[in-house]
């Protein structure tokens, strides 16, 4: 029986795995759909400490203190009650029970004990966290992108948390009944801080009800933790994970105003500004298309971004567009071009790399007055709390819409025109733009 | 009253002359009436204080900022390039500007294109040399003791990181600067910026600039103080909806300092 159980240990964990690793590389392959827009690979010293700072750190997510707090118990849960799985794993491979005990020794139960704080934590942040979402109904949490199956996912994933620190805690509760009553297999560990109060719960139980029970919330807790592993690469969950590449990679010392520079354009323009010009042999080729019309013609950091987005809605929430009404939300750009990728990369893996569904990110999932309502001011830049650039992937767009299919708005096209003939967006006579100086007077003179 | 001959590039190096600054006005500053008191009052300070400048005059154009932004890069490239060939053709060395797209554009965007210059913001010029003791406030004037709240633009706040020099500027002015609850990084958007300003807003239940006029008159103070000419111009507009442009004034800081030296 013993070995059957190790196989299926075996078995099971070598399928999760397997799963995970396939949607993994699905998922860096869709991210590597992206265009390579400049190196990101400069100053790693600057960049770890990038990561330290916003995704081990949470530094932005500290701006709101109270989620912040919360979030970090989860946060630092998660990891570090993954060394206990570690034990769980090694376990159920080799049939042994609590193997690290014997080689802690009396260190051992302050070990679980400490993981067993963590998960009475994590449990409370996470019964808050529902409340927030559901009862108190913080606003960003309740926008029309986030109808359906992202409040779902955000609902689930909290439900599921709770699951799993409460197997964990009634395990350990069950297994000290079972030490106690001194049952076969289940070695002496001393009490663990947390657990020990649940144990009255059990004291009157056999010890082969016991086993019983203790065994299922063994499997319940590592299998969802397999089940997990899993879920996330199909949630906003994921960041957990792309929060550190996506740290690493963001831009660096860029001020956040620069627009990224269109060199194929540069070099039209210089010709037709100086026709005796010689061509410039290593001028990229004339693009296909400006700007972006669908994903493929986006950075794969635009990508990495759109995968590691938390739909926590801060972007939002501080969109002076979004503030007034307008159908612009960043967060909603962010999850559209996650699911146009998701979408693509599917039709890809069916027929083929050239494989073209005939949709786009602009028009199937992101409007013309959506795009249009961008101010540009960068707060959507400034309040992510995982480094994400919704105004880049914006801009890009917008070159698209103004340039290839010349969707613009016709004041905005008055304007064009007024820059290029009067050399200001106003329809003002170039030759009056100095007359502001005409009899300038002043109170004081020098001093 | 004394007039104030503005120098041009043109005439300083025809007189064999080099300005230590180049003025860069920008069209909101050159053609709007309101602007164009932003530009005055700064040009009263430049004169005043006896600052070795000059302005291009009929030469400068547009920085093509509202055409990038908009999506249209080849309006803003025509512009870029033509910008750059006058500003290196002067061999202009240092750019101060009243206006934050002008000065984000020339400082970030302009080197990629060979237009490499030293550009600061005229509220940062203005706080370089009041700490290097080369001008000398005489102090707030009327606006000494008064509450005074600052509008941060994005472009010189969030896309420039430049939070520190307009509320320096307002400190010498020994006014009392009540902040707004978004400001700073968290600073709210007047709706001009992204070429916004030249087109009717999207479809909404508010207007951008009605809703930060309404944050900055939240805070009761009696100037509104501002450091870009577009900001400037909406933040007007959202007071008068309220029916306040009699009580609270909006106004650069570069107004502010001219007003309180009485220029």
């Amino acid at each position: 029986m013993q070995v059957v159980l190790q196989i299926l240990f075996a078995l099971v964990l070598l399928g999760a795995l397997w799963l995970f690793s396939k949607r993994i590389k699905f998922i860096r392959r869709n991210i590597l759909l992206g265009k390579d827009d400049k190196s990101r690979n400069d100053n790693s010293a600057k960049r770890w400490q990038q990561v330290a700072l916003f995704a081990f750190g949470q530094k932005k997510m500290f701006k709101r203190m109270w989620p912040a707090l919360l979030h970090f118990v989860v946060y630092a849960g998660f990891i570090l009650i993954n060394i206990e799985v570690l034990e769980i794993v090694i376990d159920g491979i080799f049939g042994t029970h609590r193997i690290f005990a014997p080689l802690l020794g009396a260190f051992y139960p302050v070990f679980i004990s400490f993981f067993e704080i963590l998960a009475v934590g994590v449990f409370i942040a996470c019964i808050i966290f529902l409340w927030r979402r559901n009862v108190t109904k913080v606003q960003r949490f309740h926008k029309r992108e986030m109808k359906g199956w992202p409040t779902l996912d955000a609902n689930l994933i909290l439900i599921f948390e709770i699951i799993l620190v409460g197997a964990l805690l009634k395990m350990n509760a069950l297994d000290q009944v079972l030490q106690a009553k001194g049952a076969e297999h289940y070695v002496q560990t001393g009490n663990f801080l947390v657990s020990q109060s649940l144990t009255p719960l059990f004291e009157g139980w056999s010890i082969s009800t016991l086993v019983v029970f203790e065994r299922t919330l063994w499997w319940i807790h590592i299998l969802g933790i397999l089940f997990f592993l899993n879920y996330v690469t199909y949630s906003k969950h994921l960041h957990i994970m792309l929060a550190f590449p996506n740290s690493y990679y963001a831009d660096l010392d860029t001020p956040k105003g620069t627009m990224q520079n269109m060199p194929e354009i540069q070099n039209e323009v210089a010709m037709m500004m100086n026709p005796d010009a010689a061509f410039d042999d290593n001028a990229p080729p004339p693009p296909e298309r400006f700007g972006a019309k669908d994903v493929s013609d986006l950075s794969w950091k635009n990508l990495l971004d759109a995968y590691s987005c938390t739909e926590c809605g801060r972007c939002t929430a501080v969109c002076p567009a979004n503030n007034t009404g307008k159908q612009l939300s960043p967060r909603k750009i962010m999850m559209d071009t996650r699911d146009r990728v998701e979408e693509l990369g599917a039709g890809i893996d069916k027929n083929g790399k050239d494989y073209n569904d005939g949709k786009s990110l602009i028009g199937d999932y992101i409007s013309h007055e959506e795009l249009r309502a961008c101010t540009t001011c960068n707060a959507c830049v400034e309040e992510c709390p995982v480094n994400i650039n919704p105004l880049d992937i914006i801009l890009k767009l917008r070159r698209h819409m103004i340039m290839d299919e010349a969707q613009s708005p016709n004041e905005w096209n008055v304007m064009f025109g007024n820059v290029e003939n009067n050399m200001a967006p106003w329809a003002f006579p170039a030759d009056d733009r100095f007359n502001w100086a005409n009899n300038l007077e002043t109170k004081k003179d020098n001093a | 009253m004394s007039k104030i001959h503005v120098p041009t590039m043109a005439e300083m190096i025809a007189k064999g002359k080099t300005p230590d600054v180049l003025f860069w006005v920008g069209c909101a500053g050159s053609f709007d009436q309101r602007a164009q008191k932003i530009t005055k009052a700064f040009i009263k300070i430049l004169h005043h204080f006896n600052i070795n400048y000059a302005v291009l005059g009929g030469e400068e154009m547009c920085t093509g900022d509202p055409a990038r932004r908009a999506g249209n890069e080849m309006v803003f490239q025509m512009m870029a390039q033509q910008n750059i060939a006058i500003l290196n053709g002067y061999e202009v060395k240092k750019i101060v500007t009243a206006c934050p797209h002008c000065f984000n554009t020339l400082k970030n965007e302009y080197p990629e294109l060979g237009g490499t210059y030293e550009v600061i913001h005229h509220t940062q010029f203005l706080q370089k040399l009041i700490n290097e003791g080369k001008i000398k406030l005489q102090g707030g004037g009327s606006f000494k003791g008064k509450h005074i709240t600052f509008h941060d633009s994005c472009y010189l706040g969030r896309a420039n990181n430049e939070y520190e020099a307009p509320r320096f500027l307002l400190e010498k002015l020994d006014a009392e600067l009540v902040e707004m609850k978004r400001s700073r990084e968290n600073g709210m958007c007047c709706g001009a910026g992204g070429a916004q300003i030249f087109k009717e807003a999207e479809k909404g239940n508010a207007e951008v600039h009605f809703e930060r006029a309404d944050q900055a008159l939240a805070t009761h103070a009696k100037v509104i103080a501002v450091s870009c000419p577009f900001c400037t111009l909406m933040i007007t507009d959202g007071v008068k909806n309220r029916e306040k442009e009699d009580e609270v004034k909006v106004m650069d800081v570069a107004e502010l300092i001219a007003e309180a030296e009485d220029l």
